[in-house]
């Protein structure tokens, strides 16, 4: 704590009258200011920004500004090198543009991971709030869900679940949630425990307010900065394990590109001499999550009233 | 304690059972079933189509046939006088749809060993499972080894010189390997260390000859150096990370303080007041940590082309071969059901503030 919200806290113990003299500012809108400050999260949230827009808007870029399509082969001009004609990141072994099936791929890697995360937050700020209130049998239910989940290692879930349902890339969001929604549970319910138990809860409880009302009105807005950085910690490992699934052939199916799927033939350029087809995909993953959990960190220090910056 | 340890034995009971309902329940509705995946291309005829459902079971409710493939159906229908013919049978039907006897149930269960057929290679699952977890089991413990040894030493060294140059470097580092596709850092160590400068072999467990076996694993550690390290990443990070964590809280006790009070030198305070306390809440890891090595193993096994259960099971979804995919998934959940209570077992042992009533 520095001195001046030292001093703060401090006038504000002794006079409770002359809050309004002081510029106030609530946990929100401190944490926001320690995040523009930290240099770190806000250089890997352009990065990030960047990235996103580049995959939101890769079909536009590739079609009008590249005019190449990201499926067409061309058996002329394979495994052209970065830098050859026409072809900026080269081609791959069937000819096809290199730089249009990455833009390609990251809409679908980024957007698989993005909106499966939503869907795992989701389900498990829900199942976590209404586990963690009622505990007894519905927590010990959920528990015995979760724990028999996490025992079972999750890519072994996801290949049989993918090699079973042979998911398309939108219902693969679907199979990729299903994995990550238990430790989001696990977090919501231990947070939402210890919340239960406050003093300001108890007098909400005394006040008559209803069980949905102490919930959703005063306990789940707590939990809004745990929801922020499990996010983006989420959406990057949503996006490794489809990555991982995609790698093995068993996640989106090509000719739809992932940057998981276009690694997949790696082994063989490794040997073939094709680092160009290597580099840029596996860079791609590992940059956007990357930023992801630089941020889900910055976050998580920004609301962390114990932390100096 | 011996309360304590039966308590949590009792309670990894319904987990187990939750994770063979799970894999049957993935299994049986799979589109056609386990029929249509043993009928195709194999020349059936209808009739013999519905002789192998009924030996199988599949018009039974499912509890029954779960029950079947856990606890096998040689005690649900059974033969006493010895002319291969059921007489007697409990729960399940003693005859075909036309009224012909059925032969007795003949399966195990998995309970017992038996993990039924592989559909592919016509061969009893469990031996095929066996013959592959040792590769398995020294990939993955020299992993869990070498990630934690590393990582709790980087933890260590990072809380002492605490907001030091080792310290951001490190912290840095255990980001980026956080978020670094392992298959990708395989093939990027792959490139570097087997292609370029040729120093580490390409794959494989050992040099490939005509004897499938391999010799002793001191002969051939340039072959295990790869893809332990791949595997091994996310530990270290994670491990690192968490014991630099439970360092500098523990350095924040009163028992430091009075350690150095009392004139202690401060390799002494650091380990042995500071690291050994600050190991008690890693011990909780132990369980998470094999359930990681199980999934990661299924992509550094195939890359690395080694050969363990990883590499069958990406084999197996791929030839639809449900049996010895069904078979590793209750293995590894077995193993990491052992590891959760190993660790809870661990943490109740060395945690002397910990009580068994």
């Amino acid at each position: 704590m520095d001195s001046t919200s030292r001093a703060t806290s401090i006038t504000q113990l002794g006079d409770p009258g002359s809050e309004e003299a002081i510029v106030s500012k609530s946990l929100f809108q401190r944490a926001m200011h320690r995040l523009l400050r930290d240099r770190l999260t806000m250089i890997a949230a352009v990065i990030l920004l960047i990235l996103s827009m580049l995959a939101l808007f890769g079909p536009q870029i590739t079609q009008y500004v590249l005019r190449i399509d990201p499926n067409t082969t061309d058996a002329l001009n394979r495994m052209q090198g970065i830098g050859s004609p026409g072809h900026i990141l080269g081609t791959d072994d069937l000819g096809r543009d290199q730089l249009a099936r990455l833009l390609h791929a990251g809409r679908v890697s980024l957007g698989i991971g993005f909106f499966g995360a939503i869907i795992s937050i989701s389900v498990g700020l829900t199942l976590g709030v209404i586990t963690g209130f009622f505990g007894g049998i519905i927590d010990d239910i959920m528990n015995w869900v979760i724990t028999t989940l996490d025992s079972i290692p999750s890519l072994y879930l996801l290949i049989m679940i993918a090699a079973i349902f042979r998911p398309t890339a939108e219902s693969l969001i679907f199979v990729i949630a299903l994995i990550s929604w238990t430790g989001v549970t696990r977090l919501i319910r231990g947070q939402t425990l210890q919340i239960r138990n406050l003093d300001y809860v108890l007098s909400a409880r005394a006040l008559g307010a209803s069980v949905w009302r102490i919930m959703f009105v005063h306990i789940a807005p707590n939990l809004i900065s745990i929801t922020v950085i499990v996010l983006m910690r989420s959406i990057g490992g949503l996006m490794l394990a489809e990555a991982g699934l995609s790698f093995l052939g068993f996640g989106v199916q090509i000719p739809q590109a992932t940057w998981g799927n276009m690694l997949t033939d790696a082994q063989e350029y490794v040997r073939a001499g094709g680092i160009h087809l290597i580099l840029p995909p596996g860079f791609c993953i590992w940059i956007t999550v990357l930023c992801l959990y630089v941020i889900g960190d910055g976050v998580r220090d920004a609301f962390d009233p114990t932390s100096n910056k | 304690m011996y309360k304590y340890v039966l308590r949590r034995v009792i309670q990894a009971i319904p987990i187990f059972f939750g994770i063979t309902l799970l894999s049957y329940a993935l299994m049986a509705n799979t589109p056609g079933g386990p029929v249509a995946a043993l009928a195709f291309g194999a020349n059936l005829k209808p009739s013999e189509v519905e002789a192998l459902k009924i030996q199988l079971g599949v018009n039974d409710p499912w509890p029954i046939q779960y029950l079947r493939w856990l606890v096998g159906d040689d005690w649900l229908r059974w033969d006493t006088d010895g002319d291969k013919l059921a007489d007697r049978s409990v729960l399940i039907g003693i005859t075909g749809p036309n009224g012909e006897p059925l032969p007795p149930g003949d399966r195990r269960g998995i309970l017992r060993g038996d993990f039924g057929i592989s559909f592919v290679r016509s061969r009893a699952v469990l031996p095929i499972i066996l013959e592959r977890l040792p590769a398995s089991i020294e990939l993955g413990v020299s992993s869990l080894v070498v990630g934690a040894s590393i990582g709790i030493l980087v933890g260590v060294i990072a809380a002492v010189y605490h907001d030091r140059w080792f310290d951001h470097i490190t912290r840095v580092l255990a980001v980026v390997f956080d978020a670094v596709p392992i298959f990708f850092l395989a093939i990027l160590l792959l490139l570097i260390f087997g292609a370029q400068l040729q120093i580490l072999p390409l794959g494989d467990r050992c040099r490939v000859t005509m004897d499938p076996s391999c010799p002793p694993i001191f002969q051939r550690l340039e072959y295990l150096i790869l893809p332990t390290f791949v595997l091994a990443t996310g530990g270290i990070s994670a491990y690192s990370r968490f014991m630099r964590a439970s360092m500098l809280e523990v350095v924040s006790q009163d028992y430091m303080r009075t350690a150095r009070a009392k004139g202690l030198n401060s390799r002494t305070v650091w380990l042995r007041h500071g690291a050994r306390n600050a190991l008690i809440p890693i011990a909780t890891f132990l369980g998470p940590a094999i359930a990681g090595i199980w999934g990661g193993a299924v992509i550094t096994e195939t890359i690395f082309n080694w050969p363990g259960v990883g590499r069958t099971v990406v084999a197996a979804v791929t030839s639809r071969d449900y049996p010895i995919v069904m078979a590793a998934t209750v293995f590894a959940g077995i193993s990491t059901i052992l590891g959760y209570l190993l660790s809870d077992i661990l943490y109740g042992i060395i945690d002397p503030r910990i009580r068994f009533d």
